[in-house]
């Protein structure tokens, strides 16, 4: 060990890493995302998740159970809807993830003790809201006396609580999001630190018939991947498909032209597959963080919420949660379907208007 | 060319000039390449060679200036002029994870040949250029020189009337040189034109017709006899005890252009004017001096152009 030898060859580690730009953004980026979006992200104290209530005992008491309901800040309420069968439609398309149901005999069942009071549908497909609704059930209720299990909690879609049913779906889509913009931004970016693109632009290949060329195989490889999760999920953890299969599919094919386009995004602003591969790396950060597979969007600030929404994860992870264990159709979902459509396209174009110019 | 005794112009440029930022890479340069000819671009690194022979292939877009290639007008029609033309890139540039059949039939697909066409074609390459033997070898792992055959073999693939090779022999042994060029040379016989870049002299030799560029600039365009004949200077080799003082005494003397020393010997260019007791003259301990008039090479023709150009571009 020789001390000149061993700090010449740490400053030359230094010097060569300021002069790779990106690598030394990531250097700061990376921990100040990873802080940010966690310090943001994991709020489990979920406030504000949205609910609806039918209440058919319309009385003085249910009113006032209702307003105290709405006081606890943890339930955000629509507009009331007449009959349990609209909650449930209205949970089905992942617009509320509570139901609160309060019967017409609202009163005599708090004096008669015999029955609860409340009747609470709970999304399962979420499982941090099953978390929040608990709390709910302690709430101490206008009139009721103590030892009164005042709340009926109905968990819907995940009766048994079960983890896999809640992560096997999300899951998809962290597994493409994963593989499928590193793969396309690498496959593209190898091409060119290589020296295969200087011999390609001297034939009539275009832009567009080595991207497509690229690419597509991997919309192929996405949709194995697809399958190979939901035949594990199927046979391992027995997780559901509710709604329509060809419905995922067509989710998952959105998806992953999404993720395609962001990796050939990636692959005309990175200058090394090791580029590449921390600029995919930094944008599946927020992703996973943020799209609601791990942590709730519900608890999430605003600022982080709007992050999400732009998000491709975010959206996917509605429509498959809503699919498979809600047995949602897409046209119950079209919010999600046309804001991953939106970004899809966003992202194909944007893409694309660089790759021409990458050939120059 | 006995049977075509003006023959046809296939390239021709006007004023040709290229600009990244203020670097001027190619300046105004003038240029008609006949058919069937290996036309050579000689100069040293930097000096614009690659630079002008994208341009010309259509595959960088002029600043300046007016190109015509195959009747085709460029860039305006560069993707047509696509299929006439093979490239081979000065840095190995097929797929090394691929073996030679698969990136031949790689590149006949890419070409369009038909498949019917495809089959023999890749055969036919197979054999010309000696590669039967390693068909099923991945292509990372050939040597300098078989690398070097199947990118030729690659870039002929769809027989383009026009091969550009940039710097093509840079990374091989001299025996494989001498073959590389037998089969260049074949294709020019067959009627391909070939534009090469180079700074081995000995390859600037062997082209028909060579161009030489300094700093962009075309100071020297004329088949390699004619550049000797026509080199403005006497070459002399001189052996003196003392070569480095000799050197030194010449070097930056005006009349002489060039100072080498080749072994003991000094092979000095010098103008005109100086002849054998005017240099014998400038050298300490002259009257001992053996000097001999030699023949001039095209490394001094080189010597004489570029120095020429930068005395020029100094003034």
């Amino acid at each position: 060990m020789n001390a000149t030898r061993l700090l010449a060859i740490i400053v030359k580690e230094l010097r060569q890493l300021r002069r790779d730009r990106l690598t030394f953004a990531m250097i700061l980026g990376i921990p100040t995302l990873q802080l940010l979006l966690f310090g943001f992200a994991i709020n489990l104290d979920i406030r504000h998740i949205d609910a609806a209530v039918v209440d058919q005992a319309q009385t003085a008491q249910s009113r006032e159970i209702i307003a105290g309901l709405n006081a606890t800040g943890v339930v955000h309420l629509q507009a009331p809807v007449d009959t349990p069968q609209e909650l449930q439609t209205l949970m089905r398309k992942g617009r509320i993830n509570i139901g609160i149901v309060l019967p017409a005999d609202l009163e005599h069942r708090i004096q008669t003790r015999d029955r609860p009071a409340l009747q609470m549908m709970v999304d399962g497909s979420d499982q941090t809201v099953q978390a929040a609704a608990r709390q709910l059930t302690t709430l101490p209720l206008p009139g009721m006396r103590a030892n009164y299990q005042s709340v009926e909690v109905v968990n819907f879609y995940n009766p048994e609580r079960r983890a896999a049913v809640n992560t096997v779906p999300g899951l998809i889509g962290v597994i493409l999001t994963m593989t499928l913009v590193m793969f396309t931004a690498m496959a593209l970016v190898r091409e060119r630190e290589r020296g295969n693109l200087e011999m390609l632009i001297a034939t009539p290949v275009s832009p567009w018939e080595l991207t497509l060329g690229k690419v597509l195989p991997f919309v192929g490889i996405g949709l194995v991947q697809v399958t190979v999760v939901l035949l594990l999920g199927k046979l391992v953890f027995a997780v559901p498909v509710r709604g329509l299969l060809i419905e995922v599919y067509g989710a998952s094919l959105l998806f992953i032209i999404a993720n395609l386009s962001l990796g050939i995004l990636i692959s005309t602003l990175a200058k090394s597959q090791f580029q590449a591969m921390q600029l995919a790396f930094f944008i599946f950060l927020p992703q996973i963080l943020l799209s609601g597979f791990m942590f709730p969007y519900a608890g999430m600030p605003r600022a982080a919420q709007w992050i999400a929404e732009v998000l491709p994860m975010t959206h996917f992870i509605r429509l498959i949660r809503g699919i498979m264990l809600r047995g949602a159709g897409l046209a119950d979902l079209p919010m999600d379907m046309l804001a991953l459509a939106l970004i899809a396209t966003v992202l194909l174009v944007l893409s694309t208007r660089r790759i021409s110019k990458r050939l120059d | 060319m006995s049977e075509n005794p003006t023959p046809e112009v296939v390239i021709r440029a006007r004023g040709l000039t290229r600009r990244f930022g203020t670097l001027v890479a190619v300046d105004h340069i003038d240029l008609a390449v006949p058919r069937g000819q290996v036309f050579g671009f000689l100069g040293p690194n930097g000096s614009g060679k690659s630079t002008t022979l994208r341009m010309l292939c259509g595959l960088l877009t002029p600043s300046e200036g007016d190109v015509e290639v195959l009747g085709l007008k460029i860039p305006a029609q560069a993707e047509a002029l696509k299929h006439r033309i093979g490239y081979m890139t000065q840095k190995f540039a097929l797929y090394e994870d691929l073996t030679v059949l698969e990136n031949l039939q790689f590149l006949a697909a890419i070409h369009e040949l038909p498949r019917a066409r495809a089959k023999p074609r890749v055969a036919e390459m197979i054999e010309r250029y000696n590669l039967g033997d390693r068909r099923g070898q991945l292509a990372g792992t050939l040597s300098g020189g078989q690398k070097q055959r199947l990118a030729l073999a690659g870039s002929v693939m769809h027989e383009p009337e026009l091969l550009l090779l940039d710097e093509p022999t840079s990374a091989v042994d001299p025996e494989s040189r001498r073959d590389f060029w037998a089969s260049l040379f074949e294709l020019a016989d067959a009627g391909t034109t070939l534009l090469v870049s180079t700074h081995y002299m000995d390859e600037a030799e062997r082209c028909h017709r060579l161009a030489i560029l300094e700093s962009g600039r075309l100071v020297a365009d004329d088949t390699p006899q004619a550049l000797c004949a026509a080199l403005p200077g006497r070459v002399w080799l001189l052996r003196v005890a003392n070569a480095r003082a000799a050197e030194a005494a010449l070097h930056g003397h005006p009349g002489i252009l060039g100072v080498a020393q080749i072994g003991t010997a000094l092979r000095v260019l010098a103008e005109p004017s100086i002849d054998e007791p005017a240099l014998r003259s400038l050298i300490p301990d002259g009257g001992a001096a053996d000097i001999e008039a030699v023949a001039p090479n095209l490394e001094d023709v080189f010597v004489a152009a570029t120095r020429g150009a930068r005395k020029e571009a100094a003034a």
